[in-house]
């Protein structure tokens, strides 16, 4: 099997101890969306708050394996400021990098912090735990265009 | 007489696997177990030598393979202490025998108000199928509940059962364990006018079992974690009580005829076990059940004790307050589990450490979440013990555990 090391990289350890944009939002005006993985029963909860078409603020919180938990605090820096659109084509493209064919990046996730996240691939039944909080992100958008 | 383990682990073909040039340590038994040449053998020579289906065919593999079906139910119920064969119910799985008892049982004699008693140590499936049915059927919910050891806690036991109609209760618990007084909860039960079914999971495939001593209506149990294969579990159940219950799944097998206007039961055991069974499957439960007979139940449950003794030492030791070990502490009221929390180490990231050191846990919620909820805990990282571990097993799970410190630097 693949060495743990491509697993727990420095700086997954890092988000997972030291979790970034840790809390809540008040609701309104932000939304909040919790997910959960039913077979490992890993958990995060996203606030998101979008002003003019920008996330202008997120929170983040959960309970899980260190993939999971620092997945959450990653996506929280990465989405943070930018416009809704800009961060769906994330969502999209992080997706593609953790499960498409090409383990080939977008531009963004190739300079960034998440590129870490890649070694997950070679651990097939982790990379639902890379991909929860994601997706929990893109049910928080959905609910905040329902609510605009 | 102690277990011969090395001659053991020789039955046991995957064993003998190297990953990464390395031997594994497959402590992952409470989930499933490994399966000894025997009872493969068994099943190929169905499928090789003897295939056809049972109970009707008037040909010599036809006979052959009802005798088989036949030989494997008596040596069952024999394991059990079954006062009959035909008490033995063949299914899917234990799950799929709850759900028979619980819906077929459940449907006829439950009713608005009725209570439905429970441990807070359940399996889901000790829990969802009497959920379900107290939906249909308006009836409560009780829970025995748990102490902080890990124990049934049977102060409250009578007001419990006051008025319970039914009461299912795990014989050992999977994630911590724990060994149910059973007998006692029976008694008291009985006493209260309740039905009493117990989960025998856990429990068959490592102590000797007798389902009269145990005094309860109802005893299932899986294959799958007693060395037979997937697919076939056990509902046991008095002739009385299956005779009195209504049939589950309708179909071929389970009638004595049918027209138009309806149909009337087979006979016990037939009356529950509509189509073709898995027969390949019920071969090899047979040939489990004769291999665990070849080693003895009693030398097996003296050699998990003498295990789980030697587990609980060496982690303490090697840990210390590092350490939490779910469950009660002496080994003769637990099984084999080791249901551990390591630092703050998640139990999902422990098991892939193990892995990394080929010993083969499961981490998660071990399909007990209202248990797990009543712990405080999402999840476990659980390691357990079976006929082909020995100390080396132990030595390298304990040792492994101290690979998360390189990496969580905790």
């Amino acid at each position: 099997m693949a060495g743990l090391e491509d697993l727990y990289k420095e700086i997954i350890v890092d988000h997972y101890k030291n979790p970034r944009n840790k809390g809540t939002l008040p609701t309104p005006p932000a939304v909040e969306e919790p997910g959960t993985n039913p077979y490992c029963g890993d958990e995060v909860v996203v606030y998101v708050q979008v002003d003019d078409g920008v996330v202008s603020d997120v929170a983040v919180e959960g309970r899980g394996c260190s993939i999971s938990q620092a997945s959450l605090s990653m996506m929280s820096e990465a989405i943070k400021g930018k416009p809704v659109e800009e961060v769906r084509g994330l969502i999209d493209e992080f997706k593609e990098m953790m499960t498409g064919a090409e383990p080939d990046a977008g531009d963004v996730m190739k300079k960034g912090e998440l590129a870490a996240l890649t070694g997950v691939r070679k651990f097939p039944d982790r990379i639902k735990c890379a991909i929860l909080s994601w997706n929990t992100l893109g049910q928080a958008l959905d609910k905040s265009d329902d609510n605009a | 007489m102690a277990l011969d383990v090395a001659a053991i682990k020789a039955d046991f073909p995957v064993l003998a696997r190297l990953v990464d040039g390395q031997p594994i340590h497959y402590m992952d038994s409470a989930a499933s177990s490994q399966k000894p040449t025997a009872v493969i053998d068994a099943m190929e020579n169905y499928y090789r030598n003897g295939y056809a289906s049972v109970n009707r065919g008037a040909y010599q593999l036809a006979r052959e393979a009802t005798q088989a079906v036949d030989a494997a139910r008596t040596a069952v119920a024999r394991f059990i202490g079954a006062p009959h064969a035909h008490e033995v119910i063949f299914t899917k799985n234990a799950t799929e025998s709850m759900n028979l008892f619980a819906q077929a049982w459940g449907r006829a004699n439950l009713g608005a108000g009725d209570v439905i008693v429970l441990t807070e140590m359940e399996h889901h499936a000790n829990i969802v199928p009497w959920q379900m049915v107290a939906a249909e059927k308006g009836s409560e919910i009780r829970w025995i509940p748990i102490t902080e050891s890990g124990e049934l806690d049977l102060t409250d036991l009578d007001r419990i059962l006051d008025g319970a109609k039914v009461v299912s209760v795990s014989a050992m618990s999977n994630v911590l364990g724990t060994i149910n007084p059973v007998r006692r909860i029976a008694d008291a039960a009985h006493a209260a006018g309740a039905v009493v079914a117990a989960d025998g999971s856990q429990y068959v495939p490592h102590l000797p079992t007798d389902v009269v001593e145990l005094g309860v209506d109802v005893f299932v149990f899986t294959g799958h974690k007693m060395l037979g294969p997937t697919g076939v579990g056990v509902l046991w159940g008095t002739t009385e009580l299956l005779d009195a219950m209504p049939p589950f799944l309708g179909g071929g097998d389970m009638i004595l005829t049918v027209t138009k206007e309806g149909f009337t039961t087979n006979e016990l055991p037939h009356k529950f076990e509509a189509g073709t069974p898995n027969i390949a499957e019920i071969i090899g439960l047979g040939a489990a059940v004769e291999y665990l007979e070849g080693l003895g139940m009693e030398a097996i449950r003296e050699h998990e004790v003498s295990l789980t003794a030697y587990g609980l030492r060496a982690l303490k030791e090697a840990y210390g307050d590092d350490i939490r070990i779910h469950g009660p502490s002496e080994p003769a009221n637990r099984g084999g589990i080791f249901s551990v929390e390591y630092k703050d180490v998640h139990p999902h990231d422990l098991g892939q450490i193990l892995d990394s050191h080929n010993v083969y846990v499961r981490a998660g919620h071990h399909c007990a979440k209202p248990l797990l909820q009543t712990m405080g805990i999402q999840a476990s990282a659980r390691a357990s013990v079976y006929v082909y571990n020995d100390e080396s097993d132990i030595d390298a799970f304990v040792a492994a555990l101290a690979g998360a410190d390189d990496i969580f630097g905790f």
